[in-house]
């Protein structure tokens, strides 16, 4: 330790002009910070097309292979996902055999498809009868505009492994325009019985032409055996998550504070990525895939090493994980709320690395509204860390780590 | 500063030692790198020290190396003492899936799309020590081929280990036949030649059934030699699956068993681990996850397991944010080797090679990685509560690195390149965040 101040001390000013501080933060954010938020989400799909596995490897810690054990889902499976500390996943696992879609579309209507945050669809790549499928999926669309006007629709193109990998592109794409086709479609219908139902500002009326959809839709090509499924459900988790704005100006503070290239911060048990900052630096990174890569390794990670200590999947696994590639970079993975990991790559440096370290277990404090409701703090403007010897209203210092020490 | 594995990266692209250039396709595959990037030319030539050894081992035994020889090394100069790994069995049998997912990374899922092999798919893999890879298509056999007359000696002359792969989802008694003739073939002219059975796809099979399947090819396999009269040939099992860790760890085995003075390694690695008081420690060839040597604890899957999936993550890192592609701009460096600082990086790090440390929840128990050269890295599991003393097992570290550094050196060729202080890696010692000086 005592090396290591000097060093800071020597590091002391480094970029204290370019120190960005945390402060406005304290005072406004429990009035910013919402409360627990509840949202009903929906899967839905063809039988077997992969809806619960998908949901058990993402919420449940099931391996890929673990998935070949499920069985056909009766019915609906109700869920209560806790995601981080305010937000609840109501998740709605549809089991998608004719007779329970027919049912959902008829006596079920009006329980299934109100108050809907989010419908996830699924297709399966490798069925048979698209057209079929697709019959299906617009008289869901027509049940969910009818009902939950407001939901978004997330559309997963899932099992892509099976499809060869040079042609991987071509098919997601010739199945986007379709689908995207057939939403329309079905978006008109319903607009056409329920005239009170207003058009989005870009359709032209009257021009014969089929409306643009203002349905919120995206789609995406999944599969459980590679990264592409975490690309996907942090997209789904993304818009989700309450008080996003909050978190990610205080991860831009707190990026900047430590001199990182990026930040990614994911929730604990999912390992998807909540939020993210990058430098402009590492704007310049060429993987574009990384986020959702991320994701997949320390997941992954995190199960070899509960095989290895013999402790459940769901237990914590790992405290802390450092890597420093000689002068090219470093980085590490560590705990950060109750609910998060957060992951730092930034420039290498000995001294620059054991600041970073101090610094994120100092900005702990600012994101415990992660973990639960937020409660009043004491005073006005009252920060997190109060008494500590930071001083100025809870700034996080650049390069003063000896202040936050022990 | 700069030593022999590293070089500062000013942009240029790793450059390769002319030594490679009967080697074409040694480095081109993408998907493998170094974990420091530009790293010097000095590649490990073990082939030297392997061919000493194989003589060596053939004068001891009385064997005459075959007459054909000096020919058949005038006709295929360019494999000359590179150990062979001959990939042979049935058709469909997983042998183009094994290479492809050991040595070239494939997702195991991906075999799926793998098409028939139509010829001898040759692959020359440029790691700590120099190795063939050939791929034999599964519908011929070499020694009865009306419409081809294969050069045996050829193929056999300079091998390493003959790998025969058997499905074992599959009736194999046709394989274990064609084996059972194989092996009696090679035990005329070769009968140094180790014999490894992969019993593959063992995926999804229970373990009983595995070690029953294991038990029959065993006996139906020592029935029929020991009906020909051979005894003691050297035939050894293994049950195998591309899925999980179980291929790597058999032809960490096979590997083993040709490289030069393993004693002498293990042996390091055993004081290691006496010394830091770690588990077990392990020295990986970081492309193919291989382990070519471990400490003399008993042998265990489970620690063989995380920390081969400790090298991956590592390898994932690196490459997402430590890959030539992407470049930091010269304002980055600039910035960083600027005011305050006023060093290079270079100067700013502790350790010149990677390094990571990781601790396990349970019983916080640490486990540890360092890069040893563009090929090797150590990774040992320590025991709870070590991580208070790293400082000092940093230094054992830096000095069992020092000497495995030493290990691979001593049969590297002189290259004309100054592979200076490539052993002397001195300055790593002043450990801990002595960066204090400024
Ligand atoms: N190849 C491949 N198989 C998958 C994938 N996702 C799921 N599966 C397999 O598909 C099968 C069916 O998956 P489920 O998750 O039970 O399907 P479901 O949509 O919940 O079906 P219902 O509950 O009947 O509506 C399982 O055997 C999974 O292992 C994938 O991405 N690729
Ligand atoms: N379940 C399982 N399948 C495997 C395994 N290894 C290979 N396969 C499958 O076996 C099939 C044939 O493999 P291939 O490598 O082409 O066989 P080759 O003819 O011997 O080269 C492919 O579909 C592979 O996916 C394994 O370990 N387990
Ligand atoms: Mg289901
Ligand atoms: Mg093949």
């Amino acid at each position: 330790m005592s090396d290591f101040e000097t060093t800071a001390a020597g590091g002391g000013s480094a970029t204290a002009a370019s120190a960005t501080t945390m402060s406005s933060e304290p005072g406004t954010q429990a009035a910013q910070l919402k409360k627990v938020k509840k949202q009903k989400v929906l899967l839905m799909g063809k039988s077997g097309s992969g809806k619960s596995s998908m949901r058990s490897i993402i919420f449940s810690n099931y391996l890929a292979r673990d998935t070949r054990r499920l069985g056909a889902t009766i019915d609906i499976d109700l869920s209560h996902v806790k995601f981080l500390g305010n937000l609840t996943l109501n998740l709605w696992d549809c089991g998608g055999q004719e007779a329970f879609m027919e049912n959902y579309l008829s006596q079920q209507r009006a329980h299934v498809f109100s108050n809907v945050g989010v419908l996830i669809y699924v297709f399966d790549i490798e069925s048979r009868d698209v057209e079929r499928d697709l019959a299906t999926y617009v008289n869901i669309i027509s049940a969910l505009v009818q009902y939950s006007r407001e939901a978004k629709v997330f559309v997963l193109i899932h099992k892509m492994d099976l499809v060869h990998p040079s042609t991987r592109e071509q098919v997601f794409e010739e199945r986007v325009s379709i689908v995207r086709r057939k939403t329309a479609e079905a978006v008109a219908i319903v607009r056409k019985q329920k005239p009170e139902y207003p058009a989005s500002a870009s359709v032209s009326e009257g021009s014969g032409m089929i409306p643009d959809i203002d349905l919120d839709m995206q789609l995406f090509a999944t599969s459980i055996w590679d990264q592409s499924l975490y690309k996907a459900w942090a997209s789904i988790i993304h818009d989700l998550v309450p008080n996003l704005g909050v978190i990610e100006t205080q991860l831009a503070s707190l990026g900047v504070a430590i001199d990182a290239d990026e930040i990614l911060l994911f929730e604990r048990t999912s390992f998807l990525v909540v939020s993210k900052w990058t430098s402009p630096e590492g704007e310049t990174n060429p993987w574009g895939d990384r986020f959702e890569r991320m994701s997949n390794i320390l997941k992954a990670w995190k199960h070899t090493c509960s095989k290895f200590t013999g402790t459940p999947r769901n237990a914590e696994q790992f405290s802390d994980f450092e890597y420093k590639m000689g002068p090219n970079f470093s980085m590490f993975v560590t705990k950060f709320t109750t609910n998060t990991y957060i992951l730092v790559c930034m420039p290498p440096g000995e001294a620059r690395f054991n600041s970073a370290k101090l610094n994120v277990a100092a900005a702990r404090p600012w994101f415990k509204f992660l973990d639960g409701p937020v409660v009043a703090p004491a005073s006005a403007g009252g920060t997190p860390r109060e008494g500590t010897g930071s001083g100025g209203g809870g700034q996080l210092h650049q390069q003063h780590p000896q202040e936050y020490g022990i | 500063m700069s030593s022999a594995f590293l070089q500062t990266d000013n942009g240029h692209p790793a450059s390769f030692d002319t030594d490679d250039a009967t080697q074409p396709q040694s480095q081109t595959s993408p998907t493998r790198r170094s974990l420091v990037r530009c790293i010097s030319p000095a590649v490990l030539n073990l082939e030297r020290v392997f061919e000493q050894n194989r003589q060596r081992l053939q004068k001891k035994d009385g064997v005459p190396a075959p007459a054909a020889k000096v020919s058949d090394q005038a006709s295929v100069p360019q494999t000359k003492g590179k150990p062979r790994l001959l990939l042979m069995g049935q058709r469909r049998s997983g042998k183009s899936s094994i290479s492809s997912v050991v040595f070239h990374k494939l997702p195991p899922s991906e075999t799926l799309f793998l098409e028939s092999t139509a010829r001898i798919q040759k692959d020359s893999l440029n790691s700590f020590m120099e190795f063939q890879v050939w791929d034999f298509p599964g519908q011929i056999d070499i020694f009865d081929n009306p419409n081809f007359t294969f050069d045996i000696d050829a193929i056999f002359g300079e091998i390493g280990a003959l790998i025969w792969v058997i499905d074992a989802q599959d009736d194999y008694l046709e394989s274990v036949a064609r084996l059972n003739s194989t092996i009696l073939n090679l035990q005329r002219g070769y009968p140094h030649i180790n014999i490894e059975v992969f019993i593959h796809k063992v995926d999804g099979l229970s373990d009983d059934y595995k070690l029953d399947i294991q038990r029959d090819v065993t006996i139906r396999i020592q029935d029929e030699l020991s009906d020909q009269g051979i005894e003691n040939a050297p035939v050894n099992f293994h049950l195998t699956s591309i899925y999980d860790h179980s291929i790597f760890e058999a032809f960490s085995k096979v590997i083993q068993k040709l490289i030069p003075r393993l004693g002498q390694l293990e042996a390091m690695l055993t004081n290691l681990c006496r010394t830091c008081r770690f588990e077990k420690a392990y020295l990986f060839d970081v492309n193919t996850k291989i382990y070519i040597a471990t400490d003399n604890t008993p042998e265990d899957m489970a620690s063989y397991e995380i920390c081969s999936d400790y090298v991956d993550v590592i390898i994932d890192f690196t490459e997402v944010y430590g890959s030539p592609e992407w470049k930091r701009s010269d304002e980055w460096r600039a910035r960083l080797e600027g005011p305050p600082w006023l060093q290079t990086l270079e100067n700013q790090v502790a350790c010149e090679f990677a390094e990571s440390g990781m601790v396990l929840a349970d019983a916080q128990r640490p486990i540890m990685l360092r890069e040893v050269d563009r090929f090797l890295a150590l990774v040992a599991i320590m025991k709870e509560g070590s991580y208070d003393k790293m400082p000092q097992i940093n230094m054992n570290v830096d000095v069992v690195v020092k000497g495995l550094i030493e290990f691979f050196e001593i049969t590297k060729t002189k290259t004309g390149i100054a592979a200076v202080g490539g052993g002397t890696p001195g300055a790593v010692a002043v450990e801990g965040g002595g960066d204090g000086r400024l």
